[in-house]
């Protein structure tokens, strides 16, 4: 019998509606958190994992020595390398590929480098239309890689001191 | 038998045995560097360390041999403590640099680090570095990376017979090198490249090419000589990018020789053919397979009036099922001008049948040969890994005696090295006429002028008396103009010495022709077919230019023919010069098929990977040939069916005993082939190419 009454005044006396209302109400003067997206940005992690890059040390020497340690590392198999020995009998790649449809941001391929040559950078604002141009060749990441070095080299940096 | 117990496993073990040995049969692993099973044992890499009950220190598992009740640890902390003291003095000087290491991935260093390896190293003064040395066009030297296990430079002592590595130094300032500037030259050297645990030797061809992980191994045979190493093949995609030995203790051991390590470069030449080419209205076009097939059928009909003037040349280095369907398809079509003995200038003895070429002893039990009597044979070369098997037994006290037409390099002692230039059949008369004169044999048929010398009688005794004895015709005795006196002559000391004859095997297949029958029954021989009045050739496998006696002659008799169809993996401008068709046929990775090994061991293999282009399997080829032509007997579908037809095929031999020869007057012509020109395969291998071996000039 109390049950009944209990559930009455709580149905008829719209107890709910008002507790919602309220937490509504707090929010509405509250500071706002959310973004107007593409205008704003959110702020990124230097650990960020978005498009990928190909380094060169600052000589201009491409840093990638085809150790395919991140094609190897890679759960997607996204990475495929071809390997020969340059002119001067360096160990070089002929050819780097990323498949970025096949690609999941693991960040595996960054962490397995010995020489910080392949990176994933800040930029996730890309896209593909049709099949090819998804596929990353070695030119097409080291020129990403050119084109963001100042901002690859910063986040590297930040994070230095934590690994 | 002693026990011995390992971590507390009884093991079983003969005494005097090393304890590596019998932790290893016992599957307990002991980590080595230095250590290998072929070699003699050093004991200089310590990282074997074991704890021994009793010992007051650690010891060397490889130097220290099993005694009845002896308790090993191999897992305690004093072991473990002492390898790990081991491997952080190893890598005390061992670059950092397996990223670009070609042995990353397969590196024993590696691997062994990562059991008793510290992730972080204590060193902090300077590494030390070696300076590289061209090593030749095999091998690819890193010196830096040298850990001195010696394995190298023991191989070269104790297998290669030749020590072209050494250790010059101590300590820290020891280095392997060849010393004074000089190429690796031994016809086994690629074996180092396997033996070396880190990557301090490694394959040059191969260099950069692939990780050891991304490849995949497919069991194959040895096409190149007539041993039949067992190999695996290594692909990445579908390309052949190295080969390396498959142990087998009767066949190679571990080892193979250079020729067939390299030779996969190869299947990946440039020129190689990817589509039927015909020759139409004196204009070279591609066709596709049935064009071309149809193409070879017509010509072929239009030449099949004057049977006797079509020839069919054979590599001795095709498959068995290859081999048998040509002949079938020969045969078929009623030409009896077969041959695969292309090299051979002497076939006198044809007309008493043909002897089917064999080594008799297995591989193995060449090593017991008391007594070996080599004729016109720079076995090294030709057969790198039965010169292995000898030069075991010359080490354990085997006479071996050469008589040969010019001195060669022989990795062992000799009994004697009887060099006769232009006098091989002479000298080897001598021999014959001292081994029937000990024998009491009265009958010397030709043999009557022949003045025996002391060298000579020598050599006979040896073969008489000392049992177990070998009498081996080698490669430039049956490029030998006098090929059938060198046979019967051998025959006769083989008969009044009780040593057994045997008339090497050369190529691949050698056997396996001869077996199924790739022979001039009725008709013409290599040779005479190629006398210049054939209207027709079907070329199997060959380059008539390079692996004819003559290749001048060849060639001229190709030009000579009205129409000549080469089934060939290989383009080049000579065969677009006389040829009308070629057909692109796959290579010994890229079919299936069957090898005849020198014993007469039959070794069938799977295709490694697909054929490059349009090419197809030469078998299938064939087999649809046949059909085109409503020939019986080519409705196989599986190359072991071909297989089937030949299996029970017998060797054939020639009772030399009904054999007569005038020893006075002789022809004394040789040729002599390079190891690396002896098949179209080898002759594009770039590495091999690059070799002192390969720059051989035709003499005799």
């Amino acid at each position: 019998m109390v049950k009944f009454i209990q559930h009455q005044v709580k149905t008829w006396g719209l107890t709910e509606l008002f507790k919602g209302m309220a937490l509504t109400g707090k929010y509405l003067f509250k500071k706002k958190i959310t973004v107007r997206y593409p205008e704003e940005k959110t702020p990124l992690s230097p650990r960020f994992r978005g498009h990928h890059a190909l380094r060169r040390y600052e000589n201009g020497e491409e840093r990638c020595i085809a150790c395919k340690l991140c094609e190897a590392v890679c759960p997607a198999n996204a990475i495929t390398i071809d390997s020969e020995e340059r002119e001067d009998g360096s160990r070089r790649t002929t050819r780097y590929d990323i498949d970025m449809f096949k690609c999941i941001y693991c960040g595996f391929c960054e962490e397995a480098c010995p020489v910080d040559a392949i990176v994933e950078t800040r930029v996730f604002e890309y896209e593909f239309q049709e099949r090819g141009p998804h596929i990353m060749t070695k030119d097409k990441l080291l020129a990403f890689g050119d084109k963001h070095e100042k901002q690859i080299a910063a986040d590297r940096a930040a994070d230095a001191k934590y690994r | 038998m002693v026990k011995v117990e390992i971590n507390g496993q009884v093991v079983e073990a003969r005494e005097g045995d090393m304890l590596i040995d019998v932790a290893d049969k016992a599957q307990i692993s002991i980590p080595r560097f230095c250590y290998h099973k072929k070699l003699s044992i050093a004991a200089n890499c310590r990282m074997c360390l074991v704890e021994v009950e009793g010992a007051w220190k650690p010891l060397p598992a490889c130097a220290t041999p099993v005694t009845d009740g002896m308790k090993v640890h191999t897992k305690s902390a004093k072991a473990i403590a002492a390898q790990k003291a081991v491997m952080e003095f190893l890598l005390i000087n061992h670059p950092l640099d397996c990223p670009i290491c070609d042995q990353g991935g397969e590196c024993e260093l590696q691997d062994v680090a990562m059991d008793y390896g510290d992730d972080v190293s204590r060193y902090t003064e300077a590494k030390r570095i070696v300076g590289d040395r061209n090593a030749g066009p095999l091998i690819q030297t890193d010196m830096t990376r040298c850990i001195h296990c010696t394995r190298c430079v023991r191989f070269g002592q104790e297998v290669a017979g030749m020590m072209e590595l050494g250790a010059t130094g101590r300590s820290e300032w020891m280095e392997i090198g060849t010393y004074i500037e000089k190429s690796i030259t031994s016809e086994m050297s690629g074996n180092m490249i396997d033996l070396c645990p880190v990557g301090a030797l490694t394959s040059k061809p191969f260099r950069y090419k692939a990780r050891a992980w991304e490849l995949k191994a497919h069991n194959g045979i040895a096409a190149h000589d007539s041993i039949g190493s067992h190999t695996l093949i290594h692909s990445k995609g579908n390309d052949v990018v190295r080969v390396v030995p498959r142990e087998n203790e009767a066949i190679n051991e571990v080892w193979l020789s250079d020729r067939d390590r390299f030779a996969y470069e190869g299947i990946n030449s440039a020129e190689r053919l990817l589509q039927p080419q015909i020759k139409k209205n004196g204009k070279w076009q591609a066709a596709d397979w049935e064009t071309a097939l149809a193409f070879v059928v017509d010509g072929l009909k239009a030449q099949l009036a004057n049977k006797d003037k079509v020839g069919v040349l054979a590599s001795a280095n095709s498959t068995v099922e290859e081999l048998q369907l040509l002949q079938k398809l020969a045969r078929g079509l009623g030409v009896e001008n077969i041959d695969h003995r292309l090299r051979q200038i002497d076939f006198a003895l044809d007309q008493h049948g043909f002897n089917t070429p064999a080594l008799l002893p297995a591989l193995d039990a060449v090593e017991k040969a008391k007594s070996i009597l080599m004729v016109g044979s720079y076995l090294r070369k030709e057969l790198p890994l039965l010169n292995h098997r000898i030069r075991k037994a010359a080490m354990a006290g085997a006479k071996v005696h050469i008589v040969n037409p010019e001195a060669f390099d022989f990795n062992y002692k000799l009994a004697s090295h009887l060099v006769a230039p232009a006098k091989l059949v002479t000298e080897l008369a001598g021999i014959a006429k001292a081994a029937l004169e000990i024998a009491g044999e009265t009958q010397q048929a030709g043999l009557e002028q022949v003045v025996v010398t002391d060298a000579q009688r020598a050599v006979a005794e040896s073969l008489k008396t000392s049992g177990n004895a070998m009498i081996q015709l080698g490669q430039i005795a049956q490029q030998h103009a006098s090929y059938g006196k060198l046979q019967k002559l051998a025959a006769m000391i083989a008969k009044a010495t009780g040593a057994s004859l045997n008339i090497l095997p050369i190529a691949a297949n050698e056997v396996g022709a001869h077996l199924v029958n790739v022979l001039p029954q009725k008709g013409r021989n290599a040779a005479e077919m190629l006398k210049g009045d054939m209207k027709a050739f079907i070329n199997f496998g060959i380059e008539p230019e390079l692996d004819c006696a003559n290749g001048e002659a060849a060639l001229k008799a190709m030009h000579a023919a009205d129409f000549v169809v080469n089934f060939t993996a290989f383009d080049s401008a000579e065969q677009r010069a006389y040829a009308n068709v070629l057909l692109p046929i796959a290579t010994f990775a890229e079919t299936a098929g069957t090898y005849v090994n020198a014993n007469g061991l039959k070794q069938s293999f799977k295709m490694a990977v697909e054929p490059k282009g349009d090419a197809k399997a030469a078998w299938k080829v064939l087999r649809v040939l046949g059909n085109m032509f409503d020939l019986q007997g080519f409705e196989q579908t599986h190359s072991n069916q071909v297989l089937a037809e030949v299996l029970d095929n017998p060797a054939c031999s020639v009772d030399f005993d009904a054999v007569t020869f005038d020893f006075s007057n002789n022809a004394e012509e040789y040729t002599l082939v390079s190891p690396y020109a002896v098949d179209a395969i080898v002759r594009r291998a770039p590495s091999l190419q690059a070799t002192p071996d390969a720059q051989w000039v035709k003499k005799g």
